[in-house]
């Protein structure tokens, strides 16, 4: 009887988990399924749930790349350049801040501290009325620089913090015995630390990554000229248009701007959780 | 490490350079990061407060010299009823609803992840993981699509399932359906997050802890209520502060939804009421009086969040 009981509830259970998966990956499923189906398949009354050989069309990415209302080159263009920029921009600068607050001793060091991570918590939607107003007068709308600079300044912080956590992970002990065999502090450094941080910069430097490559908010402000849009602001463009949304087109620009975000975010979602909970339990 | 044993280190010297130059190598090391944010956040705030004491319209950015005049911005601002306070409210309600739903939603599926065996945890595992990463943008597009007016999937199956004709039916023109879908995409976005922090959480709880209060009697619930949830409080306390600013923070859902077919007016949040104030209307002054109230209002929600994060760093 028990027996029977707990199978019932195994059943159930795993019933709940498939439902959990269902709801979750839907949209992304649907979205991938929409780019592929012709326009007689999603504009009808007889949907299509699978792109199957017959109606398969590659139409859809097709408009998206060669008749969207804003050019698609310059906007992938756009988007790799200030995404690249900013990536190693707050890779190399904070990767030397992080070392500052790691390995030395300093007045104000703490001050630091609480500032990056107070800065952190202020809301960039607060901020685009005075951004706007400083990029304008610096001749910078619509310029890659403008945009870099601030996704720089917004990722900064967090990556500071998390390179942070990443070299208080190496323990000081292995440069001193490198130091003790005789190497220079930069030298010991170099060879003992620095290689053992390869993954947590990785890591870093992929999150900086995902949020240039799907920031809106700024972007919307600074970037209003079509050929100086970015992918977000390009895909946005697809939903003025006063006449009916062309839907298998959106899908398929929207698969296009999803496809590199979800690749590395897959790389490095391990590291996601694991800080927040390590300091967490029973606090 | 070229050198051996043999020939010896002089550390006395090198110790000595090593503490003069301490004084100023630090702040070597950070002058990048500060030139950054002090150009790039510190300028900004400050001007940001410097322009919500001004008249600064339309015409300022033709170059007209702007008047200083007080609290008038803020004085506009907090009167304004049926602008400010309303949009106001609605962010809130919508964050406090957004905050429950997700926190409830994580923690059940952490605690069906905990029940399942490993396939189906993997299973689980895929599909948060896919909607975790999806781009905000990409989701609001989808899930607009699902919800389409003529075509959304939304109306094809109800049609189906009720014989009543559902195409056509809009419903993002309905303010309360409208929130109905924004908080699905949020929901659906924000509780993988949740569910793998306190999955992992839960993973801690002893097991044999469990067992003993399943041995005297204690029901499921109550091991949850008297032993999970404790043990997890830190999580939940952080998890929920964070919600809380994203959750109000919220723009390019709401802005992308109004775009496919919402009713501007009546569903700005902060973010969105803030770009449409400045940049759409050109009351540049004002819409930096209600961002300065809005940075306020979340540095007062994040201070726990970060005095919390400051305790636990100094052990």
């Amino acid at each position: 009887m028990i027996k029977i009981r707990k199978r019932l509830a195994d059943t159930g259970f795993g019933v709940l988990a498939l439902v959990v998966f269902a709801v979750a990956a839907f949209p992304v499923y649907w979205m991938v399924s929409t780019s592929f189906l012709p326009n007689n398949r999603i504009r009808g009354e007889n949907l299509a749930f699978f792109p199957t050989p017959d109606v398969f069309t590659l139409d859809n990415y097709r408009t998206a790349m060669f008749n969207a209302r804003a050019p698609f080159p310059p906007a992938v263009l756009n988007s790799i350049s200030v995404t690249f920029l900013t990536l190693v921009i707050a890779l190399v600068v904070g990767f030397v801040a992080a070392l500052a607050l790691t390995r030395f001793q300093f007045k104000g060091r703490r001050t630091f501290i609480v500032l990056i991570l107070v800065v952190q918590m202020i809301p960039g939607e607060a901020m685009i009325i005075s951004m706007y107003r400083i990029i304008d007068g610096w001749q910078l709308l619509n310029t890659i620089i403008g945009l870099t600079l601030v996704y720089a300044a917004g990722v900064l912080p967090f990556t500071i913090w998390t390179l942070r956590g990443f070299v208080n992970g190496v323990p000081k002990e292995l440069e001193e015995a490198a130091m003790i065999d005789g190497c220079s502090p930069a030298g010991a450094f170099w060879r003992v630390t620095f290689p053992l941080l390869a993954p947590g910069l990785v890591a870093t430097g992929v999150f900086a990554f995902i949020q240039a490559w799907n920031e809106f908010v700024t972007a919307l402000v600074i970037m209003q000229r079509p050929d100086a849009m970015t992918l977000t602001l390009w895909l946005r463009t697809f939903l003025q248009a006063t006449q009916a949304t062309n839907w298998g087109a959106v899908m398929a620009g929207s698969v296009l701007i999803a496809i590199p975000a979800v690749v590395f975010f897959l790389i490095v979602q391990g590291r996601m959780t694991g800080g927040l909970v390590s300091g967490a339990v029973k606090g | 490490m070229s050198s051996t044993l043999l020939d010896p280190p002089a550390p006395p010297r090198q110790l000595i350079r090593q503490k003069r130059r301490r004084s100023y190598l630090p702040w070597l090391l950070l002058s990048a990061t500060m030139v950054i944010l002090g150009v790039m956040t510190g300028y900004p705030v400050v001007r940001l407060l410097v322009m919500s004491f001004q008249e600064y319209e339309r015409a300022q950015l033709m170059g007209v010299p702007a008047e200083w005049v007080g609290f008038d911005n803020y004085a506009a601002v907090l009167t304004d009823v049926e602008g400010f306070w309303t949009v106001f409210a609605r962010s809130f309600a919508l964050m406090i609803v957004l905050v429950v739903i997700t926190m409830v939603l994580g923690m059940l599926v952490a605690l069906l992840m905990i029940r399942v065996g490993k396939r189906m945890r993997l299973l689980m595992s895929v599909g948060l993981l896919l909607a975790w990463a999806m781009p905000t943008l990409a989701a609001t597009t989808v899930w607009g699509w699902v919800f389409d007016t003529q075509y959304g999937v939304v109306n094809n199956l109800l049609t189906a399932i009720t014989g009543d004709r559902w195409f056509g039916y809009s419903w993002l023109i309905n303010p309360l359906s409208f929130f109905v879908i924004l908080t699905c995409i949020v929901v659906w976005g924000a509780v993988p997050f949740v569910a793998f922090t306190l999955y992992a959480g839960l993973t801690q709880v002893p097991e044999e802890v469990m067992e003993a209060a399943q041995l005297d009697g204690a029901s499921a619930f109550q091991r949850f209520r008297l032993i999970q949830v404790p043990y997890v409080r830190g999580i939940i306390t952080v998890l929920v502060v964070l919600s809380m600013i994203w959750d109000l923070k919220v723009f390019t859902q709401v802005f992308v939804l109004q775009d496919i077919g919402g009713d501007r007016e009546l569903t700005n949040t902060i973010g969105v009421y803030i770009y449409q104030t400045g940049m759409a209307q050109g009351h540049y002054g004002m819409a930096s009086a209600i961002g300065v109230i809005f940075v306020v209002v979340m540095l007062t929600i994040a201070y726990p969040y970060v005095r919390r994060t400051l305790r636990e760093d100094e052990q």
